[in-house]
């Protein structure tokens, strides 16, 4: 068994887990923080997208011993019920989803497909490299392409972002 | 998974030197292929020394006027860096026509490199494969090889190297740095770092047991045009039938690398005389010698084209 202590959602968490523990699992099982949702478990649809120290990755794919001391931020972090984050907000209003089980992986590369663009981070259709990267629907798709959506909703997905980067869509 | 044991490296010797004491250990940088694998149990070591925390993290230029990538660069950095997209676009645009978001912030440098094949025999653990088990036969063989390669192949493995910055890296001339178990370093030219088939697929590249990698280096800009031009099968998110890594001069001379096509990036420097005679020229010689089945011959068609489209954006 291995320690563990990880900053979830600005709390801090300690864990005793077999070190073969993905992330993803230890966020469900150990830490109760269903919203996080296994889909494919080899990272190849994006329910399990969550922020580590700040960045989106699949948590299906990472153990959670190597991210000893670092801090994770899940879908029950962005948000709460009463109080929207205001990406889970605009995929109520534009009908993100329909089952809702890719939603909250979608929802966390959402808020980090903003601020990737916000970082000039550039993507595979970002046409002038050297560049400042535009908010625009063509790069919004290609940078939400790492989270598939079997209900097919990706047009009101697209809507949502859109909203929340400030731009009618 | 089979259970495991784990540790952290305190620095890139201590993690070669673990590596040689522990049999069965294997390093983890990101993690994206090896856990997908041995949560299939395609992979099973019996201790993992995670190399993260090594502060081989940075990209500096080098006294030759090139840039030196640390082995744990993640690829969302490397094709962020200025650097990158202003001198070597074709290694930015490689890396972002990879995976995806998601992925790109976890995978790093040498994982990239290391990626193991998506033939889909490899991954069917009930079926026959030389590479996942030695000596064992290659279902791809009379299997279902659109995906497969079509050059460079042998009686024992036809299959394809996945990985799209490793084809921009081949079309410059990049450089593996090791250190090994006993501290020595070592420089390994990216074209003799990955191997064919022949007689042994499971034996992919020129790292030894417990060989580490350090960085990547890149000589001095080239200048030139520079492409990545990758067709797959859906617009994002999947890997490549065949791509065209390309820098292309002024004069029509240029470089080109193939990725979906080999065991290998597959780069065939004699036949880049032939460029400014055009696509259909060039792309023979490149694949000169290929062997197709039925099913993937459509790729030296594909990559023929290809070529022709980058050649005709390189002209502007
Ligand atoms: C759904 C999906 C789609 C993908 N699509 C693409 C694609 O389109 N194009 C593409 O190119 N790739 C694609 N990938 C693959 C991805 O790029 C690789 O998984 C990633 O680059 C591996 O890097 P890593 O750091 O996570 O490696 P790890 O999984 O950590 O390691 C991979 C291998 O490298 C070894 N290793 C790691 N670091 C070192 C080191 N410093 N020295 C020596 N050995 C080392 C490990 O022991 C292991 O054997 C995809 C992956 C997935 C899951
Ligand atoms: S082509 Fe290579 S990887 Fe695929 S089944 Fe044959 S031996 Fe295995
Ligand atoms: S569950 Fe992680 S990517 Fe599908
Ligand atoms: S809403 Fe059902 S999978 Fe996306």
């Amino acid at each position: 068994m291995s320690r563990v202590t990880l900053r979830v959602n600005g709390e801090e968490r300690s864990l005793e887990l077999d070190p073969r523990t993905t992330l993803l699992d230890a966020l469900r099982e150990q830490l109760q923080l269903t919203g996080s949702k296994k889909g494919c478990d080899h990272g190849q649809c994006g329910a399990c997208t969550v922020m580590v120290e700040g960045r989106r990755i699949y948590s299906c794919l990472t153990l959670a011993v190597m991210h000893d001391g670092e801090a994770v931020t899940t879908i029950e972090g962005l948000g709460r019920p009463d109080a929207l984050h205001p990406m889970q907000a605009a995929f109520v209003k534009h009908d993100g989803y329909q089952c809702g089980y890719c939603t909250p992986g979608q929802i966390c590369a959402s808020v980090a497909t903003l601020q990737e663009i916000e970082a000039g981070i550039p993507s595979h259709v970002t046409a002038d490299l050297t560049a400042a990267p535009q908010l625009t629907a063509e790069e919004i798709r290609e940078r939400m392409s790492g989270n598939i959506c079997r209900c097919g909703a990706y047009s009101n997905i697209v809507e949502a972002i859109t909203e929340v980067a400030g731009r009618p869509a | 998974m089979r259970p495991f044991t784990y540790e952290r490296a305190a620095s890139p010797a201590d993690a070669a030197r673990a590596a040689s004491r522990q049999p069965g250990a294997r390093f983890i940088a990101g993690g994206t292929n090896l856990l997908d694998l041995m949560k299939l149990q395609i992979e099973t070591p019996a201790h993992l020394i995670d190399v993260n925390r090594l502060g081989l993290d940075r990209i500096e230029p080098t006294p030759e006027g090139g840039l030196r990538i640390g082995a744990l660069v993640r690829n969302t950095d490397l094709a962020a860096d200025a650097r990158v997209r202003h001198d070597y676009g074709v290694l930015a645009r490689a890396l972002l026509a990879g995976a995806s978001g998601q992925l790109r912030n976890k995978a790093t440098t040498a994982g990239n490199l290391l990626q193991r094949t998506r033939c889909p025999y490899f991954y069917d653990t009930a079926q026959p494969c030389n590479k996942r088990q030695p000596g064992s036969g290659c279902a791809a063989i009379g299997g279902v090889t659109r995906q497969l390669a079509v050059i460079g192949a042998s009686e024992a493995c036809i299959a394809t190297h996945p990985s799209d910055m490793a084809v921009a890296m081949r079309a410059l001339d990049a450089v593996v740095e090791t250190v090994r178990a006993d501290g020595a370093t070592r420089r390994i030219p990216i074209a003799e770092f990955h191997r064919l088939p022949g007689e042994t697929p499971h034996v992919e590249t020129a790292l030894e047991a417990g060989e580490l990698i350090t960085a990547v280096t890149l000589p001095p800009p080239l200048g030139g045009h520079h492409a990545y031009r990758k067709v797959r099968d859906r617009a994002s998110y999947a890997f490549a039938l065949v791509s065209v890594a390309a820098v292309v001069q002024r004069d029509g001379s240029g470089r080109v690398a193939l990725g979906g096509v080999a065991h290998r990036p597959w780069r065939v420097e004699a036949a880049e005389a032939e460029l400014p005679r055009g696509a259909k020229r060039a792309m023979a010689a490149i694949l000169d010698g290929a062997r197709p089945t039925h099913e993937n011959a459509f790729k030296l068609t594909l990559a023929e084209r290809t070529l022709a489209s980058v050649l005709a954006e390189a002209r502007g």
